[in-house]
C-alpha cells in the first residue's frame, strides 16, 4: 500500500564475541507506526541507533529511500529522535531547545518563529517558548523533545523508550496523543518499548525481538491472535502454552482428550505447543467442563480476577469475573477459536505455565532503569 | 540545642582567623603611626597605581593563557578513557603534591642565563636569551602553578555532561564544530568561571613567583604588601590599606564573574 523507507539487510552488530543483532532484515513503510518491542538486551535500542546513525553495523546495510547510508552521520540523516531522559538543552529556553534543529539549517527567522510555535502547540504547550527547561514536569520535558524532533520535519521520527520515565496514567495519555500526532503529521515513526501494551495501543506494525532475532513481524491484532512462538505468545499478553498433538487438521490433541481448533496446514500426529488466552477460557461447572481442575490462587485484578488453575499438575492462568474460590474443582470450555496451535521451537517448554506466577509478574515489572543501560 | 552546640567550634575558628583578621587589617588600614583615624594610606596607595595595574594584567594574562591551554586539556581528558585518562590525571595532579616554592625555584634553574633552555639554544648557536626575571616568566610562573584549578572544574563538568545531549545535538544537524559552540561550551560555562576565580585569584595576589622568576624586578601588589610588613619599607598601616583595596577588587571581580555567571544560569533555569 505504502512505499517502502527503510531496510535494514542482513545487519549483524557484534561487540567482540558478543552478538547484539544476529542478522536482522526489516523494511519499514513510509508513514507507519513501527514498534520494535521485547526485553532488555533484545538489540530493540541497537536497530533504532543504526537508523539513527550513531551505531554503524558490523555487516549489513542501511538503505533509506534505496540508497545506502551506513556511513552517513548521524546530522546528515533525515531522522530525528526523542530521547529515553529527553536530552533537552538545559542552558536554552523552550523555544531555543525547538529552534535548534531550525537555526543549523539556517531557516529564516520569520518561518522559524512560525515553525516553533506550531511544534508546540501539536504538543499542547502553546506560548511555553520563554520559560526553561526544568521548570518543566516530566510529561512536559518529553514533548518538548517531540516538538523539538518534529519541527525539522523529518522523514522518521525515532522514538527511544519515550515513555519509559511516566507514571502510568501520564503514560496512558500520552500513548493516545503520540498516536494523534503521528497521525496528524504523516510521518514514519519508529518507537522502541518493552511495554507490549504501549505497543499494542499505537503500532501499525509491531516487531518483537529477542536476543538479536527478529521473532515476529506483524500488525498488533495479528500479533496477539496468531504469535509465531511462545516467547511471543509469552512475551505479547498472557498465554497458557500446553503440550498438544495435531491429529488432523481442526483437531488437537491435549490431555489425553480431543479439542475442535480451526487451525489447520500442521502434519498428522505432529508435535504442537497449544496458546490459549486467559481471556478465552469460559469456566463452567464441573460435569460440563472439558476438563476439570482446582483453583489454587485467586487475586483481585479490579475489572476482572486472575484465576490460577492446577490442571493435573500444569497451572493454567484464567481471567474471568466471576469469582472461584481457592479450593474450588471447576471445569472449562474453549471455543474452537480459543486454541491457537504453533509450531515447536527453541522456546517451546520455556514460557506458559504459571506454577511460578508470582515470579512471572516479577519479570513483567522490570525495571526502566535497567532497560536504559542496555547500550 | 545540641545540633547548635556542635557548631559552636565552627563559629570560634571563623571568628578567630577569618573575621578577627579582616577586623585588624581594617584598623590598621585607616589609622596611622600614631594612633586615630586617617586616610593618609588610600591617598599614598596611588603612587603604587602601576604595582596594581601590572598586577591586574598579568593575573589577567595568566588566567587567559591557563584558560586556553587548559580548556582543551580539561576536554581531552573528559574524552579519554583507561591509562590515557589515569595517566593524564596524574600528571596534572603529580606537581601539586610538592611543594609550592620548590617548584617555582626548579622552574628558575630551567630559565635562568645559564640554566637548561639556554644551554639548549646554545648548541645551536642561539642565544642566551634573557628569560628569567621578565614578566613573561612571572606569567609563566602563574600559569604553571594554577592550571590545575582550571583543568579540575572544567573537567569536572564535562565528564557529568550527559552523552545523550551530545546525541541530540548531533540528530539535529549539527556537525561536531557547532556540537561544541552551541552545546558542550555553553554547558560547560559553569566550570569555566569556577576555573577563571581560582586562576585569577591567586595570580593577583601572588608575591612568591615575582619574587623567584622576576627577580624583584617586576613589584606586583603581593610583594608590594610582602614589603610593608616584613621588607625595608616596614609599614604595615600602608600593607593593611594595599590588602583592604586588593581585596575589594578581587571581590569586585568575583562579584562581576558570579553575576555573570547567574546571568547564564538564568537563561538556563
Amino acid at each position: 500500500m505504502s512505499k517502502e523507507l527503510i531496510r535494514l539487510t542482513d545487519c549483524v552488530m557484534a561487540f567482540d564475541d558478543e552478538i547484539i543483532l544476529n542478522h536482522i532484515n526489516l523494511y519499514i513503510n513510509d508513514s507507519e507506526f513501527l514498534t520494535l518491542l521485547g526485553p532488555s538486551g533484545c538489540g530493540k535500542t541497537t536497530t533504532l541507533r543504526i537508523i539513527g546513525g550513531f551505531q554503524q553495523p558490523t555487516s549489513g546495510d542501511v538503505l533509506f529511500d534505496g540508497v545506502r547510508i551506513n556511513h552517513v552521520p548521524p546530522h546528515k540523516r533525515q531522522v530525528n529522535t526523542v530521547f529515553q531522559k529527553y536530552a533537552l538543552f538545559t542552558h536554552m529556553n523552550i523555544f531555543e531547545n525547538v529552534a535548534f534543529g531550525l537555526r543549523i539549517a539556517k531557516v529564516p527567522e520569520p518561518e522559524i518563529q512560525r515553525r516553533v510555535e506550531e511544534a508546540l502547540a501539536l504538543v499542547n504547550l502553546p506560548g511555553y517558548g520563554k520559560r526553561s527547561v526544568l521548570s518543566l514536569s516530566g510529561g512536559q520535558q518529553q514533548r518538548i523533545a517531540i516538538a523539538r524532533a518534529i519541527v525539522n520535519r523529518p522523514k522518521v521520527l525515532l522514538l527511544d523508550e519515550p515513555l519509559g520515565a511516566l507514571d502510568l496514567k501520564l503514560r496512558k495519555d500520552m500513548q493516545i496523543e503520540l498516536k494523534k500526532i503521528q497521525q496528524q503529521v504523516g510521518i514514519t515513526f519508529v518507537y522502541v518499548t518493552h511495554d507490549q501494551e504501549e505497543a499494542l495501543t499505537m503500532s501499525d506494525t509491531i516487531v518483537v525481538m529477542n536476543k538479536g532475532d527478529i521473532q515476529q513481524i506483524g500488525s498488533p491484532t495479528g500479533i496477539y491472535n496468531e504469535p509465531k512462538n511462545a516467547f511471543v505468545a509469552d512475551f505479547i499478553g498472557e498465554s497458557n502454552i500446553i503440550d498438544g498433538v495435531m491429529l488432523s487438521d481442526g483437531v488437537v490433541k491435549m490431555y489425553g482428550k480431543k479439542f475442535q481448533c480451526v487451525d489447520k496446514g500442521f502434519a498428522s500426529n505432529e508435535a504442537v505447543d497449544v496458546v490459549i488466552r486467559p481471556e478465552d477460557i469460559d469456566i463452567v461447572p464441573e460435569s460440563e467442563g472439558q476438563i476439570t481442575g482446582v483453583v489454587t490462587e485467586v487475586t483481585f485484578k479490579g475489572v476482572h480476577y486472575d484465576i490460577i488453575v492446577d490442571f493435573q499438575g500444569f497451572k493454567w492462568l484464567i481471567q474471568t469475573t466471576d469469582l472461584s474460590p481457592v479450593g474450588s474443582r471447576i471445569g472449562v470450555k474453549i471455543d474452537p477459536d480459543g486454541f491457537h496451535i504453533m509450531r515447536k521451537s527453541q522456546y517451546s517448554g520455556l514460557y506458559g505455565d504459571y506454577s511460578s506466577y508470582s515470579d512471572a509478574y516479577d519479570e513483567l515489572n522490570e525495571d526502566p532503569e535497567a532497560e536504559s543501560d542496555e547500550e | 540545642m545540641k545540633n547548635k552546640a556542635i557548631a559552636y567550634p565552627y563559629v570560634g575558628w571563623m571568628a578567630l582567623f577569618v573575621a578577627a583578621p579582616i577586623l585588624i587589617i581594617v584598623f590598621y588600614a585607616f589609622s596611622s603611626a600614631a594612633g586615630g583615624f586617617t586616610l593618609e594610606h588610600f591617598r599614598d596607595m596611588t603612587l603604587y597605581a602601576a604595582a596594581f595595574g601590572r598586577s591586574l594584567l598579568l593575573a589577567a594574562v595568566a588566567t587567559v593563557a591557563s584558560l586556553l591551554i587548559g580548556y582543551p586539556m580539561a576536554y581531552f581528558l573528559s574524552r579519554s578513557g583507561g591509562w590515557v585518562h589515569r595517566m593524564a590525571t596524574m600528571l596534572i595532579m603529580l606537581p601539586m603534591w610538592m611543594n609550592f616554592l620548590l617548584r617555582t625555584y626548579a622552574w628558575s634553574f630551567l630559565l635562568e642565563r645559564n640554566g637548561l633552555i639556554n644551554r639548549f639554544f646554545s648548541l645551536f648557536g642561539l642565544g642566551p636569551f634573557q628569560m628569567i626575571d621578565t614578566q613573561g616568566a612571572i606569567v609563566l610562573g602563574m600559569v604553571y602553578n594554577f592550571i590545575p584549578y582550571m583543568i579540575l572544574p572544567i573537567f569536572s563538568v564535562i565528564e557529568k555532561m550527559d552523552p545523550k545531549v551530545i546525541e541530540a545535538a548531533q540528530d539535529l544537524g549539527a556537525d561536531s564544530v557547532t556540537v561544541f559552540r552551541r552545546v558542550v561550551f555553553p554547558l560547560s560555562l559553569p566550570g569555566v568561571l569556577s576555573g577563571i576565580t581560582m586562576v585569577f585569584i591567586p595570580s593577583v595576589s601572588t608575591f612568591a613567583i615575582s619574587g623567584l622568576l622576576g627577580g624583584n624586578k617586576t613589584l606586583l601588589l603581593g610583594n608590594l604588601i610582602d614589603m610593608q610588613f616584613l621588607g625595608s619599607a616596614y609599614n604595615p598601616h600602608l600593607g593593611s590599606a594595599i590588602s583592604l583595596v586588593m581585596m575589594v577588587i578581587v571581590m569586585g571581580c568575583m562579584a562581576v564573574m558570579n553575576h555573570f555567571g547567574d546571568g547564564e544560569q538564568g537563561v538556563t533555569l
